[in-house]
């Protein structure tokens, strides 16, 4: 009988303990299917983030580390600089790369550190118990802004990937979302971009992934990802914000 | 067993710490025990400099100089600031050229060295410390001028081996100030 | 023998990490550690496999060396007090995780930004954490340009035996001194990693790096259990040196830059008559609690000099155990005691004041 889906061997047999429709089980399976393809799990060193992915170390089967809130870019800058032919990924929440982490997201990104950075963006504070982050949605309501984001109080939301493509640094910045059948098949064509440029050795790439939060937007599932196509990816347009090589290519034509 | 503590002050950019540097190799090189401790911070960008220099036949205890027996003063506030401190029976070198004040004190041997006047004839107007380094060297025997060559050589960077040449002027200079 | 060189303290730590094979520095500048950094920039590149990086911040720097010390590598970070205190989140996910890191804090006077002349006054951060947690660090204080060199090679060493971090707590008098130094006792030791981030390599299942036990019976043995190695530290890496403690009635115990002076101070007792020796701790962590436990026994009293308002002074009275009285010799803020305030402190002690 011949197989026509299984679970990537990139992961672990360990049961995921995310909510029940929350679109990480998804992306966990896009950057494995990726390490997959690309025939690299017995190189890989993922850095797991503090948020609901805090035990990402369980679930990719490639050897993993945990990193301090925020500070995966530095941990896995660390690593990268000392093997520099292992790939090198992070897979970071709103919250531990866009707030706590940002200094080290910049850095990273201005050094073209040559590593793959995943960012989840489901514009809350999941793992805490659904605070605002620093993509909250200007008058999305949270625990920690209960009459919904005031953007004269505590500001607008932040837009990683325009905000790093101004940087010279960075190969490749792209957003997308896994909302749907279409958007999850690019999503996982941009997360295997992210990790072939590694192992180009073309340097920084993140690929910004916008995701849902139904427990804690208060949502069905399904409501959750109606609710990414009509708020989320209006505010965070889709797209590629920076392809180094890419844009070289045309230059040359 | 002879213990002597050097102890050297005046404007950052004089070359405090340089001429530290060269008694401290000195010291090395005649295989005394040595220590060498700058003033760091701010006050190295123009402000007053000094550095403290113990050589000694034993090991070095505290690196840092309260009662010098060696003075070397190239500021009339590096004077003020210090002289007091030297012990009796001590020696105070003064750059006369930028200090016109008299040591007032009887117990001690002080040396007038118009260095910055004498290096700038010289033809070596940045090198006044080594001027004042060269007098110091003859009055402690234990700091014979053989071997000073080898000292500065140890002292300038390779690619700026013609400075061992203006430092030993400056030295020399020093040396036979009457 | 090895020839002698004449070296800042700051820059002998670097040239003996170098030759306890770390090829990765990741720092941010402060004064007074500068030469540290700059002497790695200059040098490591230059070295097949080295690294120098100067990060964004301290925290981004301690948490490359988690990073790099996982990876398995010899790995440094170094800074002095408030960056220190920015470090102290990575060295707590560092123990967490038992990976070995070597850290070196050259201190200046604080708290706050305080200022940058030397100071003692980070000796409660350094032995007793700093960062959250049950956690302990070695800790490891020169008092001379040579010891800058050889407790460096030390830490590297007792760091990957133990899987922890070492650091070399120093000062900015001893980072700025220079005097001469050999090099010829530089012993690297190597040690197996099998626990090392390398990838799998499809050879066997993966290793994780990590301080999360979200279980507290999990939790509690993996405290259990690192307290089982520090105990092997307590009792086998213990360093100190005596100085003219035969006979002596009085005690006075000081580390680091403080023992340089109290020594010129108790050779000028011992000149007056009284009968004064020193005991010098070079590990602060792991104290040598049964040495000084067992001078209690000789000496009526002991005096601890610091640079700091007395925090060495609460191990020397837990060692004692009430048996003698001690009392403090200090100066705070960057200021550094004379020998003679130190000697005015043994002839107070000799007379039984405090």
């Amino acid at each position: 009988m011949a197989i026509v889906f299984q679970k990537p061997h990139a992961l672990t047999d360990a049961v995921l303990h995310y909510c029940p429709g929350c679109p990480h089980g998804i992306i966990h399976r896009l950057v494995a299917e990726a390490i997959d393809n690309l025939g690299i799990e017995g190189e890989a060193i993922g850095v797991a983030p503090v948020g609901c992915a805090v035990m990402a170390y369980d679930y990719f089967a490639c050897d993993m580390i945990e990193a301090a809130h925020g500070r995966a870019p530095a941990t896995a800058t660390g690593i990268k600089r000392c093997r520099p032919d292992n790939i090198v990924f992070t897979y970071q929440g709103d919250g531990d790369l866009a707030s706590i982490g940002m200094a080290e997201t910049v850095h990273a990104a201005a050094r073209n550190e040559n590593i793959t950075v995943i960012f989840v963006n489901n514009a809350i504070y999941g793992m805490t118990g659904g605070q605002m982050a620093p993509t909250s949605l200007p008058g999305q309501v949270t625990q920690t802004s209960p009459y919904g984001r005031d953007v004269n109080h505590c500001g607008w939301p932040i837009r990683v990937c325009e905000l790093l493509a101004t940087l010279e640094g960075p190969e490749y910045i792209a957003r997308v979302a896994v909302n749907n059948v279409k958007n999850v098949k690019a999503a996982g064509k941009a997360i295997q971009k992210a990790f072939q440029n590694q192992m180009d050795k073309k340097g920084f790439s993140l690929i910004e992934v916008v995701s849902a939060c139904p427990t804690n937007w208060g949502m069905t599932p399904q409501k959750a990802l109606e609710w990414v196509e009509s708020d989320m990816i209006p505010y965070y347009p889709l797209g590629v914000y920076k392809d180094r090589t890419a844009a070289k290519e045309a230059e040359a034509k | 067993m002879k213990t002597t503590q050097i102890l050297i002050a005046g404007f950052g950019g004089q070359g405090i710490l340089f001429a530290g540097k060269f008694l401290a190799y000195k010291g090395l090189l005649e295989d005394l025990q040595v220590s060498w401790l700058p003033s760091y911070g701010p006050e190295m960008r123009g402000g007053t400099a000094n550095c403290n220099v113990i050589l000694s036949d034993d090991p070095v205890g505290s690196p840092i100089i309260t009662d010098p027996d060696v003075l070397i003063v190239m500021n009339l506030p590096s004077l003020q600031k210090y002289v007091d401190a030297v012990v009796p029976g001590g020696q105070i070198y003064v750059d006369s050229t930028l200090i016109s004040e008299k040591v007032e004190r009887g117990d001690v041997q002080v040396y007038y060295i118009p260095a910055t006047q004498m290096a700038n004839d010289a033809g070596v107007p940045t090198l006044a410390n080594m001027v004042m380094m060269g007098h110091v060297l003859k009055n402690n025997p234990e700091l014979t001028f053989e071997g000073t060559e080898a000292t500065v050589a140890k002292l300038v960077p390779p690619k700026k081996a013609q400075l061992v040449e203006l430092n030993m002027k400056a030295l020399q200079a020093g040396r036979d100030y009457q | 023998m090895a020839e002698r060189v004449l070296m800042k303290g700051n820059e002998a730590i670097a040239e003996a990490a170098i030759r306890a094979g770390c090829r990765h520095y990741f720092g941010y500048p402060i004064t007074p550690q500068t030469e540290v950094a700059a002497y790695m920039a200059k040098r490591l590149p230059k070295i097949e496999g080295g690294v120098f990086l100067q990060a964004e911040s301290e925290i981004a720097s301690i948490n490359m060396v988690y990073g790099a010390a996982a990876a398995g590598f010899r790995v440094m970070t170094s800074s002095s007090s408030p960056g220190i205190s920015l470090k102290s989140e990575g060295l707590s996910y560092i123990a967490g995780s038992d990976v070995p890191a070597f850290v070196v804090n050259v201190q200046r006077g604080g708290p706050g930004l305080g200022g940058i002349q030397p100071s003692q006054s980070d000796y409660f951060q350094a032995t007793k954490g700093g960062g959250h947690g049950d956690y302990r660090m070695i800790v490891l204080a020169p008092a001379s340009v040579q010891e800058m060199a050889s407790l460096t090679v030390k830490g590297f060493n007792l760091a990957d035996k133990y899987l922890m971090t070492a650091m070399i707590l120093a000062d900015g008098t001893i980072g700025q001194m220079m005097e001469p130094i050999t090099f010829e006792d530089v012993q690297a030791e190597t040690y197996d990693k099998p626990w090392a981030l390398t990838g799998t390599k499809g050879k066997r299942p993966h290793n994780i790096v990590n301080s999360l036990y979200l279980k507290p019976d999990e939790l509690e043995q993996k405290n259990f259990e690192r307290y089982e190695r520090y105990k092997t530290v307590e009792e086998n890496e213990v360093l100190y040196e005596e100085y003219m403690m035969d006979g002596a009635e009085l005690c006075v115990v000081a580390f680091g830059i403080a023992s340089r002076v109290a020594k010129n101070a108790v050779a000028a007792a011992r000149k007056e008559g009284i009968k004064v020796g020193l005991i010098r701790p070079i590990t602060l962590w792991p104290f040598p609690a049964k040495v000084l436990r067992r001078a209690a026994d000789q000496v009526k009293r002991f005096v601890c000099v610091e640079l700091n308002m007395g925090q060495m002074i609460e191990d020397v009275r837990l060692a004692a155990e009430c048996t003698r009285p001690v009392s403090l010799c200090n100066r705070a803020g960057g200021m550094i005691p004379s020998p003679d305030q130190v000697l005015e402190s043994i002839r107070k002690a000799q007379k039984g004041e405090m």
